[in-house]
């Protein structure tokens, strides 16, 4: 089990390799599907210095207002990656992101930008929301929550012991690409 | 850990103690203008987002042993299982993903459907507001969240089939569908080209294998199948969601699908794509397939995929007005 704490060096994340069983604590930025069109067509600046050396997290979680007005999460699990392949490399480059968590794994423009920026890919289990809802200690912040809404908003969050596993490291290994080929194989044989 | 046994999630009494409905709660069907459904199906609600069925926890406990000790499919159905006592413990939602809000309701003759509808509607809107659902429900196109579960244009969400049964007892069972699995369903026109698969069993059998391998671990495997062959593309779709509310192991009635049903599932497990799709033997947990008549110019087969966190609950009010929930 190897443990990572953000802001991760690129040296950290490239000795990384696909099947690396990771805890991971630190600052973890939570966005998905519109958080990405918005950050490759816009580009803000703001999310720099919060982006850089962090982890992005691919979660919409269930969230609960605290009496004093502080956000907790109820269930927060992965959602399925592949979504944002279209952007995810991108956003990789612009921000200097040093991580992804997600599920489901991603495709190959994904793989190339893991590879030039030093980054790699986390998977989690999916489903798993109450679970890894333990693992976050507290909502540090959050933006774009009314423009958004709450699944899509980029909730800033700080974890502690987030398990995880390399599917996808930053020198092109990835393990949804040998599963796929095995399935695709053995799918091959049955159909006959 | 060389093998794992079915977890004791909390007792029922702890689950009632916990109720949201009042123990002395009794609706009376002989006056159906008074009867209000919204506490019962907020209570649905509340059990049904925190509480795995006990068929889906037997079976992911059935996987897990399955897997070779301390493989990766092994503990990521250890993290699942682990997961469930969790959730139950906590009462939290199992997943965050609450999915799309599907009711089936059936009820006796003189029942208000558009009563019933706005009850259930009311019941969806305080869940939400309750952290038990997570808002799922946006404008298609602008992505503007009313953060209610409510279609802010009709009233097509939460989803509702009604329909009138010969039982003085009412009916409502509910499916919380799982964004992920849902986006990896998939309808076949037969016959396919690329495929190869023409009008026949061979056929339908490669859509169905091919649905898999497409799907990978994107639909959180191990999931369930339901298969509807034939209907147009509405009806083949809505059966074959429908199919997902069957008990895991449920024997299929015509005992010719009933063997194709195993066979296949033996076959689709030997695809190596396992628990998430790390690899292993659990790529699904159940197949359900129903065929239906269809135009002579259509062939459909509609597949529905389940996520493991397949969570499906019936409330029924007896005919004395009880409420009771599995």
């Amino acid at each position: 089990m190897i443990r990572l704490t953000t802001p991760i060096t690129e040296t950290a994340i490239r000795a990384l390799k696909v099947g690396d069983e990771v805890l991971l604590s630190g600052k973890v930025i939570l966005s998905r599907d519109t958080g990405h069109k918005f950050m490759v067509e816009q580009k803000p600046d703001w999310l720099r210095p919060i982006l850089e050396d962090a982890v992005i997290y691919h979660c919409g979680p269930v969230v609960a207002k605290n009496p004093d007005g502080t956000w907790r999460f109820v269930s927060s699990g992965p959602t399925t990656s592949i979504r944002e392949e279209p952007y995810q490399a991108d956003v990789l480059e612009t921000y200097r992101v040093r991580g992804v968590i997600g599920k489901g794994g991603m495709g190959k423009k994904t793989s190339g930008g893991l590879q030039k920026v030093g980054a790699c890919y986390f998977h989690t289990t999916g489903g798993a929301g109450a679970l890894l809802a333990e693992r976050v200690k507290r909502v540090i912040d959050v933006k774009m929550l009314e423009e958004f809404g709450s699944p899509e908003a980029f909730w800033i969050i700080e974890v502690e012991d987030f398990p995880l596993v390399v599917t996808m490291d930053s020198h092109g290994g990835s393990l949804h690409e040998e599963v796929l080929a095995t399935s695709q194989a053995q799918a091959k044989a049955l159909m006959g | 850990m060389t093998s794992c046994s079915v977890p004791v999630l909390t007792s029922k009494e702890v689950v009632e103690a916990k109720s949201v409905l009042p123990a002395d709660w009794r609706a009376d069907l002989t006056q159906p203008a008074s009867l209000d459904l919204q506490p019962a199906v907020l209570e649905l609600l509340r059990r049904t987002t925190s509480r795995l069925p006990q068929d889906i926890i037997d079976a992911l406990v059935a996987g897990r042993n399955a897997e070779e000790a301390g493989s990766r499919g092994a503990n990521t159905l250890d993290t699942m299982i682990e997961n469930v006592v969790l959730a139950d413990d906590h009462g939290a939602p199992l997943c965050q993903d609450t999915g799309t809000v599907i009711f089936w309701v059936r009820h006796p003759l003189g029942i208000s459907q558009r009563r019933v509808k706005a009850q259930i509607r009311a019941a969806v809107a305080e869940a939400t507001k309750r952290s038990w659902l997570r808002p799922n429900c946006v404008a298609a196109m602008s992505g503007k969240n009313p953060g209610n579960n409510l279609d802010p244009f009709f009233e097509t969400h939460p989803v509702i089939h009604f329909e009138e049964w010969e039982h003085p007892t009412v009916e409502v069972q509910v499916m919380l569908k799982g964004g992920g699995c849902e986006n990896v369903g998939a309808q076949y026109r037969l016959p396919d080209a690329a495929l190869g698969a023409g009008r026949d069993l061979k056929g339908v059998r490669k859509c169905i294998i091919d649905a898999v391998v497409k799907a990978q671990g994107q639909g959180c495997s191990p999931g369930i199948l339901g298969v509807c062959i034939g209907g147009d593309r509405v009806v083949g779709y809505e059966r074959s969601k429908e199919l997902l509310l069957r008990k895991l192991n449920t024997e299929n009635p015509n005992p010719e699908w009933a063997t194709f049903e195993q066979a296949l599932l033996t076959d689709l497990n030997s695809l190596g794509i396992g628990p998430m799709g790390y690899g292993g033997k659990t790529t699904l947990l159940g197949l359900f397939v129903e065929e239906l008549w269809r135009h002579p110019a259509s062939f459909y087969v509609s597949i529905s995929y389940m996520c493991w966190s397949s969570r499906r609950m019936v409330l029924r009010v007896e005919a004395n007005g009880t409420a009771v929930f599995e």
